[in-house]
């Protein structure tokens, strides 16, 4: 108020515009009040110049007691000591008083001011009513004063003069007058702001422009412009405030640059000079004064500027609860200071940098715990957290720089460069004295000992990796943990460091990043050979060793330390198991043979190759790989499955990620395992359905948590590591592996039978065993163990019956050694004998199918059996051999009794059959051999055909009799026959007589020969004949001692002929010859040419009502050919007589239908079987069936409508002569063909000559 | 220009780093891993908010007192990050823009090639070439 006047100006943020009130003190007192307190209450408008945006602002005022003094003498820059608005108070209401005083005092004011050139002023009348009754009686009008006041004094300028009315009083009246005081003051102030700071403005540009020139100073001009922040944090605007620093800062920091680039100003020199003072930003007072004086002064040091500019802006930004900027800025202005130090080549203490850092790091977050609340914080975090880890950065190189990192404590020398440190802090601010947890006292007490410093390190590492880890920055907490660790190390803690490290470690490794991998491992490796954890420090050892990342030297190193502690000698409990990944690569298997199924007892091999990681080559006392063995049934022959089914057989590639560098494989997942499937049915091994299955669908599918990325085989820290014991392996002793890729060369163990799977492979140098815990894909290998196998095949196809045959016997010797002495019995058949040949060798050969030895065979051949005695043959040896066999080809329908073989098996008769595949028979002949390595007897089955079909038939004119043999070649080579015979074996009197005239017949493949013999008897001729029909055949070119026989039984019956017919066609009447169209007589006679046999008699005789014994017989015409019409009866019944001669004729009408030669109608004669015949008993000789080319007779009835009647009259005839005999079934009279050369149709294939009908169809032409 | 450039996989591994030889290289690695923290923050930051058209540039991603680290990425989450010595104040922002675009160009023409199995780290000799010269412009 009026009382401050005389004090300096506190810059605090009590400031307010200044404002002069002059003339009646008493009536401003009385109304000060109630104008302080509602100037500020409406906003008002402030329009700016330049293009800024108009604000709305609260005016508020410091109403000061004018004086002369406070005017602004010419030059004086200031801004915050300038009244703004000169008001002049007046209650005068008399033109009197007025004019005796009150004139004059407002002449000398007005005065005062236009020499100061102020123009801001305003004059306030008060106007009261009590003042108006007073002066009643010389009644001025009451407008008359402020009249005269503004004729005096507003030259124009009438609302210079405001009225104010009863202000203290509550009328409506009043308060309108204050209203429009107050907006008047409002706006006069804005104007007078308006005015006098764009003056400032103006001014201040125009010091800058200047700044090119030599006397320039940049702390003057810098005081300058913060006036004007100061006024315009005084209006509460601390937005332009803050553009004042910020321009200024940024003019500084140009400045900076400029030096940097060659550009210097002399005013620059001030901040280059050593930095004496590091005590870091104070932002606890509003205004720093004594940096501003140092400023003023020109003897700031850059610090100095930096930081109280930044306090300046600090203070700014929390007025515009901005805090987080704040934090920001700080880490800016920090890392600036010290590149600009850097850049201006200031001489620094070295390490007071750190302490002026760190402090003010400290400084910054304090003010902003100061200003927020603890939820804030904590949500803010990332804001402050590296101001956080930047502090703790600084304590740790303090702590480095003064020797309270090491074990040992800090030197002499640390402690004085320590003292000289803490003098740079100069004393603490009083502000923080009282406060315990100061930057000050913190960073002093930090340097005084060892323990301490430890204690605020620790504090402040933990502090910013729980930050960092709160808002998930992980990468950075572990770095700072890395740093952490680096500390412990230093202290002689490897066990926490470890802690640290390995977390690192993890990260990095997770992330692939190579570089950061190897140099925390080597960190690691450090600490465990500090703690003497013997095996993981060997297990790091071995990565670094392979590690590519690091110096040859670096890694002989790493490879020396394992190869050290494996050369010392100790007990078993020493011995370090290691995972191999890190040594040594397993990169390529190969089996050899490369089915890697072998029979027991053969030699396997395995290559091995190993790509070695080791910097320089290694000497191996074992390299083994342990074996499990599943007793497996498998398959005889090797199956491939598994690992093996690569592109290249018995090649199995092992994929692995490089421990050391590169992406983690992680990154692609695991790779599809695709199997092929196949699903046959258990019945025929038909394919059902085939499909591709993935393997490892649980590695595959397997859900990918981004928080822990899944182990790869570059392991953080190696894995436990299994030994399995097996109790077979493979292995070698005495390797030296190189580096890079060693060919290791195995010989499998292949005794038993069964499924062999490599699971793990060891490698031991001294000490230290290195273990791959599984072998993967997994590798496999078959044994097999195999029978013994004897196939027996054709040499050639077909095997021909009848001829010598070549069939390969071949032996699988499997398991078993053919000793000298063993021999097959092969139990001899009559079927097919074995021809002894002289020369018969056997061939062996090794499973790859070499020959080996080739040696002669013995078989000597007994009454029943045949034995063949085998030269020696080693196990899964292959022996084969030829022998010539022959297969006798069966004649005809004779029947053997069953044999019995020698070995007590009934004997197959070889049956034949008719192959669907060839025209020829087939027989299947059965071997059985006894085999030296079995007690059972082994069956074989080949498969014969024979080349011959035959077919006999009987051939008759009138009684002689004539047998004709068929021999068809049905196999595709070409033959001979030679001494075709035919005999009867029952009848000797009868004689069968050759007509064939040749000796020797050509058989050409898919011909016939036809023999023909006429039968001749002396007594009889039996009606059974037993012939055989043989003949000699070779295969055509072949010498006459080739000749086979062949034999073919047949056997005819009812040879005899019963019957003749003759038919005879008579011309009509009166003709020479039949006319066609003209009917003619047909006579059959038929005529029994035979006394009826005694089987015959009993079997179709019956006896005829007159006594006389007849056979009824049917006779049929029936003409196929449509050349004759049969008119009237066709077929009739006749009964013969039984006896010889006895002749029936029968006369039957035929027309011919055509002209010319025609041949008879045919006519049949069939056996009638009357109704009382026994039906069904007799049956029907199969001699004739089994003739199947002859010719019987037509069974089928033509004429249909005959056969009918014929039923009917015979149905009718059962009917009626008989009811007692129902019993037999079927009572039917039946027709029974006669067997051929029964009935010798005299007739066949006579013919008549038929002449046209008469020429009526020749036409007369005449020509006239 | 820059100090220290390097390509990170979408999985954060280095497809490419390469940093000025003078300087200790297994810093920068550090480094640069420790900037992919405030890439993820920033990209997740985007992804919270509707961007449409994402802004590839990701700015200052930290300062220390020596480096300057700034970062890009790409839609497929390949990061970019160079690393300015602090003290090169001459270079603007829209400097480093320009240089984060000519790396992704030269990355995308990388990625083109037929023979290059993404995810691979970058052996190319043009974009070796492209980022030398983003390093040698100061020397």
């Amino acid at each position: 108020m009026e009382c401050q006047e005389e004090k300096p100006i506190i810059y605090t943020m009590e400031n307010k515009p200044i404002v002069t009130c002059a003339g009646d003190q008493s009536l401003f007192t009385s109304l000060y009040t109630s104008l302080a307190q509602q100037l500020p209450r409406e906003p008002m408008e402030w329009r700016r110049t330049y293009g800024r945006a108009p604000k709305m602002i609260h005016l508020e005022a410091n109403f000061v007691q004018f004086k002369e003094e406070l005017l602004p003498k010419e030059g004086n820059k200031a801004l915050l000591t300038f009244p703004f608005l000169h008001i002049y108070w007046t209650d005068c209401c008399d033109t009197e008083v007025y004019k005796g005083s009150v004139k004059e005092d407002m002449m000398r004011w007005q005065n005062s001011l236009r020499a100061h050139g102020s123009a801001d002023w305003v004059i306030i009348v008060v106007e009261t009513n009590d003042n108006k009754k007073k002066n009643k009686t010389n009644i001025l009008p009451r407008s008359s004063i402020v009249d005269k006041i503004r004729s005096d004094f507003c030259n124009k300028q009438n609302d210079r003069c405001v009225v104010l009315s009863d202000p203290l009083k509550d009328s409506s009246r009043s308060q309108e007058s204050w209203n429009s005081l107050l907006l008047k003051l409002r706006t006069l102030l804005l104007m007078s702001f308006t005015k006098n700071l764009g003056r400032f403005e103006d001014d201040m540009r125009t010091l800058r422009e200047k700044r090119t020139q030599p006397g320039w100073s940049f702390c003057e001009y810098f005081m300058v412009q913060e006036e004007l922040a100061f006024v315009f944090e005084m209006l509460q605007q601390f937005e332009d405030a803050l553009v004042q620093y910020d321009e200024l800062d940024a003019l500084f920091t140009q400045y900076v640059l400029n030096f940097g680039a060659g550009d210097t100003a002399n005013w620059l020199g001030s901040f280059c000079a050593p930095v004496r003072n590091w005590s870091g930003l104070l932002l606890r007072r509003p205004i720093d004064m004594e940096k501003r004086d140092g400023i003023q002064r020109g003897e700031a040091s850059l610090l100095d500027l930096r930081s109280y500019l930044f306090s300046r802006q600090c203070t700014l930004l929390i007025f515009l609860q901005r805090p987080w900027e704040v934090t920001q800025r700080a880490l800016e202005l920090l890392h600036n200071c010290v590149q600009e130090l850097r850049l201006l080549e200031v001489s620094v203490l070295e390490g007071a940098l750190d302490c002026w850092v760190f402090l003010s790091c400290l400084e910054v977050l304090h003010r902003i715990e100061g200003c927020c609340d603890q939820a804030q914080l904590a949500a803010n975090c990332s804001h402050t957290v590296g101001l956080w880890a930047y502090a703790t950065d600084k304590l740790k190189s303090l702590g480095e720089l003064c020797g309270l990192v090491s074990e040992k404590g800090p030197t002499s020398e640390d402690l004085n460069r320590t003292v000289d440190l803490l003098a740079g802090l100069g004393d603490e601010r009083p502000e923080t004295v009282n406060s315990l947890q100061s930057p000050y006292k913190k960073l002093k007490e930090a340097l005084s000992s060892v323990e301490a410093f430890e204690r605020h390190y620790l504090e402040l590492s933990h502090a910013a990796m729980e930050m960092y880890r709160a808002i998930s920055r992980l990468r950075s907490a572990r770095l700072v943990g890395k740093s952490l660790a680096e500390f412990y190390m230093r202290k002689g803690d490897p066990e926490r460091a470890e802690t640290f490290l390995q977390e690192a470690l993890k990260s990095y490794v997770s992330e692939g990043w190579s570089l950061p991998v190897t140099h925390t491992r080597k960190q690691i490796a450090e600490c465990q050979k500090l703690l003497s954890r013997t095996e993981d420090y060997l297990q790091t050892s071995a990565l670094l060793a392979g590690d590519v990342n690091l110096t040859t030297e670096e890694r002989k190193h790493f490879c020396q330390e394992i190869l050290t502690f494996a050369g010392k000698s100790g007990d078993q409990s020493q011995k370090v198991t290691l995972s191999m990944g890190v040594f040594t690569q397993l990169t390529r298997l190969q089996f050899r043979p490369a089915t890697a199924s072998v029979h027991s007892g053969a030699v396997l091999q395995v290559e091995l190759t190993l790509r070695c990681l080791m910097p320089v080559s290694v000497r191996i006392q074992q390299l083994a790989a342990s074996i499990h063995f599943d007793l497996e049934r498998g398959g005889t022959n090797g199956r491939s499955k598994g690992a093996q089914r690569q592109t290249n057989p018995g090649i199995v590639e092992f994929h692995q990620a490089n421990p050391s560098a590169g992406p983690p494989s992680s990154s692609a997942g695991p790779s599809l395992e695709l199997d092929e499937i196949q699903d046959r049915s258990p019945s025929d091994n038909s394919l059902n359905s085939t499909g591709v299955v993935c393997k490892n669908t649980h590695l595959v599918m397997r859900r990918h948590d981004s928080n822990s990325p899944p182990d790869t085989p570059n392991c953080v820290s190696p894995p436990a590591v299994a030994m399995k014991e097996g109790a077979q392996m493979l292995q070698v002793q005495d390797v030296t592996l190189e580096p890079g890729n060693n060919s290791i060369v195995f010989t499998a163990p292949s005794g038993q039978p069964g499924t062999y799977t490599l699971r793990q492979l060891f490698a031991t140098v001294g000490q230290v065993q290195f273990v791959l815990p599984h072998i993967y894909p997994s590798v496999q290998y078959e044994v097999y163990s195999q029978e013994p196998q004897l196939t027996v095949e054709p040499l050639s196809e077909p095997l021909l019956a009848g001829l010598p045959q070549m069939v390969k016997f071949t032996l699988l010797t499997g398991h078993y050694a053919v000793k000298k002495g063993d021999a097959l019995q092969l139990s001899n058949t009559d079927t097919m004998p074995i021809l002894p040949s002289t020369n018969c060798s056997a061939r062996i050969s090794n499973p790859a199918a070499e020959l080996v030895a080739e040696s002669s065979l013995s078989i000597q051949s007994s009454e029943k059996v045949t034995s063949i005695s085998l030269p020696p043959t080693p196990p899964y040896h292959t022996l084969e051999f030829q022998l010539e066999v022959l297969c006798v080809i069966p004649s005809g329908t004779e029947r053997p009794a069953n044999e019995r073989l020698t070995n007590g098996e009934v004997r197959h008769r070889p049956r034949s059959y008719s192959h669907p595949d060839t025209p020829m028979t087939a027989i299947d002949q059965r071997m059985s051999i006894d085999c030296p390595w079995s007690i059972y007897s082994t069956l074989l089955a080949l498969t014969f055909y024979i080349p011959f079909k035959t077919k006999h038939s009987l051939l008759s004119a009138g009684n002689r009799k004539y047998i004709q043999v068929c021999v068809q070649n049905v196999s595709d080579l070409n033959f001979t026959l030679a001494e075709v015979k035919l005999a009867e074996k029952q009848y000797a009197s009868l004689e069968l007589q050759s007509l064939n005239t040749k000796t020797q017949q050509l058989l050409c493949s898919k011909h016939s020969v036809f023999c023909l013999w006429e039968v001749r008897w002396k007594d009889d001729l039996p009606s059974c004949l037993q012939c055989v029909f043989s003949a000699d055949f070779s295969p055509v070119n072949q010498d006459v001692s080739a000749f086979k026989p062949f034999h073919y039984q047949f056997q005819l019956e009812r040879v005899t002929t019963l019957y003749s017919v003759q038919a005879e066609i008579l011309p009509p009447a009166g003709e020479q010859h039949c006319r066609s169209g003209f009917l003619c007589g047909l006579e059959v006679s038929i005529t029994r040419l035979t006394e009826p046999a005694e089987g015959e008699v009993a079997e179709d005789s019956k006896t005829d009502s007159d006594g006389l014994k007849t056979t009824k017989l049917m006779y049929e015409v029936a003409d196929s050919s449509s050349n004759w019409a049969v008119c009237g009866k066709s077929s009739g019944m006749v009964s013969m007589p039984m006896a010889a001669s006895a002749t029936h004729k029968v006369q039957i009408e035929v027309m011919p239908l055509f002209a010319g030669h025609l041949p008879f109608p045919k006519i049949k004669v069939l056996k009638y079987l009357p109704h009382t015949a026994a039906v069904a008993i007799q049956p029907d000789p199969d001699s004739c069936v089994e003739n199947d080319s002859l010719s019987l007779l037509d069974k089928t009835l033509d004429d249909q409508a005959d056969t009918a009647s014929i039923r009917s009259r015979g149905s009718v005839h059962s009917v009626g002569s008989s009811g007692d005999q129902q019993q037999k079934g079927v009572a039917m009279p039946r027709l029974e063909p006669f067997s051929p050369g029964q009935v010798f149709n005299h007739s066949h294939t006579r013919q008549v000559l038929v002449l046209p009908a008469t020429d009526d169809h020749i036409m007369e032409v005449n020509a006239t | 220009m820059a100090v220290c450039i390097a390509v990170i996989a979408k999985e954060n591994y280095p497809l490419y780093i390469r940093s000025v030889p003078t300087q200790n290289e297994l810093k920068f690695h550090y480094t640069v891993h420790t900037s992919l923290d405030v890439v993820e923050e920033k990209i997740s930051a985007v992804g919270k908010s509707l961007g449409d058209q994402r802004e590839l540039y990701l700015g200052l991603l930290y300062p220390t007192e020596d480096y300057k680290v700034y970062g890009y990425v790409t839609n497929s989450k390949v990061k970019f990050v160079i690393v300015v010595d602090s003290s090169n104040t001459s270079l603007r922002d829209n400097e480093i823009r320009s240089m984060f675009r000519k790396l992704h160009n030269s990355f995308t023409d990388v990625m083109c090639n037929p023979f290059h199995n993404p995810g691979d780290p970058i052996q190319s000799k043009a974009f070796d070439g492209i980022v030398s010269g983003m390093m040698v412009q100061t020397g």
